[in-house]
């Protein structure tokens, strides 16, 4: 069978691209969220709000506007597929003192947030210990039937499992050039989720931190401007630096 | 000449003397400085190389100190400031030698960020009579709580080769850095140095205090240099840029020659010149290579070389336009294109530093439209018409770097601050509006969430006088400052053994370039050929390669755009079939070919070609203009084609002319309304807020104002490993939540002028305005024969993301049924 009827691979009218990940049949969005339709939950992962004013405590300015964006991207994802459920897959805050940094504005987008869905915040290696004063639940893993939720993956092939926590990035060539953009990659038992966050880098899925992860060779699902784009693991490169 | 009685009157007997000796008489110009600077004025002496230029410029300074007691002088006397490193090097090792032979008691000593700890800790302490030293520690100096008292008596300032400085950032930043030096030091006199320029004017302007006039001098003008062309015996080739069928030619010119310097327009092309001329090198003549890409060490043996005399001929880029005097140098051959005529003026000035004698030059067109450039630039310096360089408005992300150094010096009040910021040229016209931002963004970052009053990098103390938040934020300071921004480079150094090991470096490339190279591909490096092996972290991995037919990289064009004034002269040469009698045979034959097949148009009008080629449809215009300004009209030109559902599929561009080709005929399209000018409007705007010259600009001003680092970090992973944070998001967030912060204005002046052109756009379509002389053809021109054949040659950088996602994709179906 090809990986494009393995993954059941099909582009979905919104942009997003239809997948089949353990037996479930899931939507990547062109934002970097995750949608399990069947579940009504949106995932999202590594959103590290709050990233801009830790640089500026750090002494470098950066804009204190990578919550509002952050925020605002996943206001209009809820928007548009009217979740019961949004989970945060680990890494939501960028640090621990991160929600106490918060302006207004960004608490009350993130109070009416948790008005409109159940939130769930899965803890990760920056938030280990979430805001009990934001609302929703805290946890360190969630299972949905044959699917596992949790921040960092497990080192050996874990079926069903998603996580966050790597960051991928995809460099595809072609003879016209490269573009580097955020991704999900996947073999379609695990699937590891694009870095969500406005001010979120990225690190090469050809990077040796995600091998061993997957059985099968992977494939890469990478956010265009307007679409998430397949693409197969001989069109990537390594990055430059 | 001036006479005998005003020579003792301003040169005291000890420097008669030692003229006398070297068997010179003073220059006029050399005693005009002198008494401009008794009479206390500021002074921009204007001169050909060999003229005497530098002692010109110190004699004033040398005079006084040395009519001056030891004891009676305090800190520094004179701070000079070249552009080089290597120039204050080399002035410091001239100026001792009239010292010593004149046994005067002064000290000149040079200061760069290669000199050592202690001696840079001793200058401190006992500074020089004379400081030799460049713009970047400049900066520095005034970002040091001692600056005030080191430069209380500071009474003068040279500034040397200003014309390669006063137009730039860097030119900003010195500029306010000249402006701090006369708020310490009220009495210091500014003394400016510049190669011959069309518009002195124009520095008068930028290097003046406030109001305060600047005097012209003048030196003699120097023998007109004696410039040919290669008229190749092989044919002029109708495209390229290597100049390679006129290599024996070249090696012929050089071998007959003292000592050569052949100038090209970009590193590739320098190694490729390289390699070609050791091919027929059957003399073993000593040439060398010289270029921005090599590791330092390997440029100073070459240019210590040089200096000895040892090299036959030096193969260089711009690194060489400027630098130490070669006095064996006598031929200076130019491969490729011009571009502007007072470059070359510069290039040809590296040749014979005897001011009496004609220095000597060969142009060596690559493809014949360079011909008719070649020929233009000969005509251009033979009339010594040069291009001018318009004033500058000072950067405001200059201004912010430059108010934390300030603030890092000392605290400052900021009514004094912006009248001192205006007495700099550039920033005479600064508004207190963007000074206020400016200091905003200084503070701040300039939010308008306010969000940052507790991480302020400048705050006010009780006088309610602006100083760094903290010594941290002051020490972070001193190391990101300076105008200079160089791209991201990557060491390309040995492999060692099977596994990846860097062993010795070579040298270093843009990461830009490697984008175009797999594992195993082979390119021309430091002159040789060699083996990609891989890359790790920071460092290119190579393997020497025994391939002689390395994988050339494709011609990235040069930084350098056609100037208006050249580009004018051509037009002009081409529309006048009289003017053709002076070009070679070849040349003017394909330019009878193309009034034959398709046509030749007048000086003020714009010639337009459609014709079908292959399934494709072609349209190639030619407004020479210059890369830059046919790169955004092709970008824009393809916005409307596909609006007017030609459907374009591609373009290319080269300093002459632009190719667009389609599926779609474009032979009906309304030739007046496709390059109406109403395209600078809207379309400008939106397609250039997209843009990654948007990006890249933003990210060069984003360094330079400090809100971040050089060197900025990724985040540090437990491997450490880097994930790479790019400007880009940086940029995209803020042009969505405040699109009118000051960074992104000055990211759009910078891509406006520096990367899009669109001001010499503006004036292209305002020329050619109901003078697109449009000529329907059913098959390509000869003309466009060059212009085809850079097709495939080029890769777009800004290449729409999504198609290149989407092609990638179609490999995923091919892998699939594989």
């Amino acid at each position: 069978m090809s990986p494009v009827e393995a993954l059941g691979l099909r582009p979905a009218a919104d942009g997003g691209l239809d997948l089949v990940l353990a037996g479930e049949a899931v939507r990547l969005l062109p934002s970097g969220a995750l949608l399990l339709s069947a579940r009504s939950t949106l995932v999202v992962a590594d959103l590290h709000l709050e990233k801009g004013s830790a640089f500026a405590g750090r002494g470098q300015l950066l804009p204190p506007l990578d919550t509002r964006e952050t925020l605002r991207r996943v206001a209009a994802d809820a928007a548009a597929q009217a979740p019961a459920r949004i989970l945060f897959l680990g890494d939501a805050f960028h640090d621990r003192e991160a929600s106490r940094r918060m302006s207004e504005a960004d608490r009350q987008a993130l109070e009416a947030l948790g008005r409109a869905a159940e939130l769930v915040w899965i803890t990760g290696n920056h938030d280990p210990e979430p805001d009990r004063e934001l609302p929703g639940e805290a946890a360190d893993e969630v299972r949905l039937g044959d699917l596992v939720l949790r921040h960092e993956p497990l080192p050996a092939p874990a079926p069903g499992e998603i996580a966050g926590h790597l960051h991928p990035c995809a460099r595809i060539a072609t003879p016209r050039g490269s573009v580097r953009r955020r991704c999900l990659v996947t073999d379609g038992e695990r699937a590891i989720l694009p870095a969500y966050g406005a001010f979120t880098g990225g690190l090469n899925v050809l990077d040796p931190a995600f091998s061993g992860l997957f059985r099968k060779s992977p494939v890469v699902a990478a956010l265009g401007d307007s679409r998430v784009h397949a693409a197969g693991i001989r069109s990537l490169r390594p990055d430059r630096r | 000449m001036a006479d005998a009685a005003a020579d003792s009157h301003l040169l005291p007997s000890r420097f008669a003397d030692w003229f006398a000796a070297q068997g010179w008489s003073p220059r006029a110009h050399q005693l005009e400085m002198i008494a401009r600077a008794r009479a206390g004025r500021d002074a921009l002496l204007i001169a050909p190389t060999g003229g005497g230029k530098t002692l010109a410029g110190f004699l004033p300074t040398l005079v006084e100190l040395a009519g001056r007691p030891r004891e009676a002088r305090r800190g520094v006397h004179t701070l000079y400031i070249s552009p080089l490193k290597a120039l204050a090097v080399d002035v410091e090792r001239n100026l001792a030698r009239p010292i010593r032979e004149m046994g005067l008691d002064i000290t000149a000593e040079s200061r760069t960020g290669d000199t050592g700890i202690a001696r840079r800790q001793r200058q401190k302490v006992r500074p020089p009579d004379i400081l030799l030293t460049t713009p970047e520690q400049l900066a520095l100096f005034c970002a040091w709580e001692g600056s005030r008292l080191y430069f209380e008596d500071l009474a003068c300032v040279v500034i040397d080769e200003i014309h390669a400085l006063h137009a730039s950032k860097r030119g900003d930043l010195l500029a306010l850095g000249l402006a701090r030096l006369s708020a310490l030091a009220p009495g210091m006199r500014r003394i400016g140095l510049s190669a011959t320029v069309d518009d002195p004017d124009v520095i008068r302007r930028w290097m003046g205090c406030g109001d305060r006039p600047v005097d012209l001098v003048r030196g003699p003008p120097g023998a007109p240099p004696e410039v040919d062309l290669l008229l190749s015996n092989g044919r002029t080739p109708w495209a390229g840029h290597t100049a390679q069928h006129a290599m024996a030619e070249v090696y012929d010119a050089i071998r007959k020659a003292r000592t050569a310097l052949v100038f090209v327009n970009t590193r590739f092309q320098a190694e490729f010149a390289f390699q070609e001329l050791w091919k027929l090198n059957d003399d073993n003549l000593p040439i060398a290579l010289h270029h921005g890409s090599l590791a330092p060490e390997q440029r100073r043996k070459v240019e210590a070389a040089m200096a000895r005399g040892e090299l036959k001929a030096v193969v260089c880029t711009s690194t060489l336009d400027l630098g130490i005097d070669w006095g064996d140098v006598d031929l200076v051959i130019q491969l490729a294109s011009p571009k502007g005529a007072s470059r070359m003026v510069q290039r040809i000035g590296r040749a014979n530093h005897r001011l009496d004698e004609p220095s000597r030059a060969l142009f060596v067109p690559a493809n014949r439209f360079e011909t008719l450039e070649c020929q233009a630039a000969r005509e251009c310096i033979a009339e010594n018409r040069l291009d001018g360089e318009p004033l500058r408005t000072g950067a405001l992300d200059v201004l912010a770097q430059h108010l934390l150094g300030c603030a890092c010096a000392e605290p400052f009040d900021e009514a004094d601050m912006l009248a001192e910021a205006r007495s700099a040229g550039p920033f005479r016209d600064l508004s207190r509006a963007d000074f206020d931002i400016t200091l905003d963004l200084t503070a701040t970052g300039g939010y308008a969430l306010q969000a940052y009053d507790r991480f302020r990098r400048m705050v006010r103390n009780p006088e309610g006088h602006w100083t760094v938040r903290n010594g941290d934020t002051a020490r972070r300071h001193r190391l990101n400052l300076g105008a200079i921004l160089s791209p991201e480079m990557l060491s390309v150094r040995i492999a060692q053994g099977a596994r990846l090991v860097g062993g010795r470096k070579i040298g270093e490339i843009e990461e830009g370039y490697f984008e175009m190279l797999d594992p195993g591909d082979t390119f021309v490096f430091a002159g040789q050929v060699w083996s990609l092996a891989g890359i790790t972290g920071m460092d290119v991995l190579v393997r020497p390669a025994r391939d002689s037919d390395p994988k050339m990289p494709s011609w990235g064009g040069s930084k350098f755009a056609l100037s208006s004034h050249l580009a004018r002269r051509v037009r002009r040469m081409m529309s006048d079939a009289s003017a053709w009698a002076v070009l070679p045979p070849d040349v003017r034959e394909w330019l009878g070919l193309q009034r034959r097949h398709s046509r030749i148009v007048a000086e003020d009008e714009m010639l337009v070609e459609t014709f079908p080629r292959g399934r494709r449809h072609f349209l190639v215009a030619y407004p020479f203009e210059g890369r830059l300004a046919h790169t955004t009209l092709a970008m824009l030109l393809t916005r409307r084609l596909e609006r007017a559902g030609a459907q374009p599929l591609g373009f290319v561009c080269n300093d002459y002319a632009l190719a667009v080709w389609s599926l779609k005929p474009m032979d009906e399209v309304d030739m007046d309304d496709l390059f109406a000018r109403d395209m600078l409007g809207d379309d400008l705007e939106d397609w250039l807020a997209e843009s990654f010259m948007m990006k890249r600009a933003f990210k060069g001003c984003a360094i330079i104002a400090g809100l971040i680092e050089r060197r900025f970090p990724g985040e540090p992973r437990k491997s450490g490993r880097q994930v790479t944070f790019s400007t880009d998001l940086i940029y995209d967030v803020l042009r969505r939540h405040q699109p009118d912060h000051l960074l992104l204005r000055c990211a759009r002046q910078d891509a406006a002028e520096g990367m899009i052109d669109a001001a010499r756009l503006g004036d292209l379509l305002a020329r050619v305005e109901g003078r697109v002389r449009h000529t329907r053809l059913e098959r390509l021109s000869p003309f466009a024969v060059p212009m085809l054949m850079e097709i495939g040659k080029e890769r777009s950088p800004g290449a729409a993301g999504d198609a290149i996602l989407a092609e990638a994709e179609s490999e995923l179906i091919a892998e699939a049924l594989a």
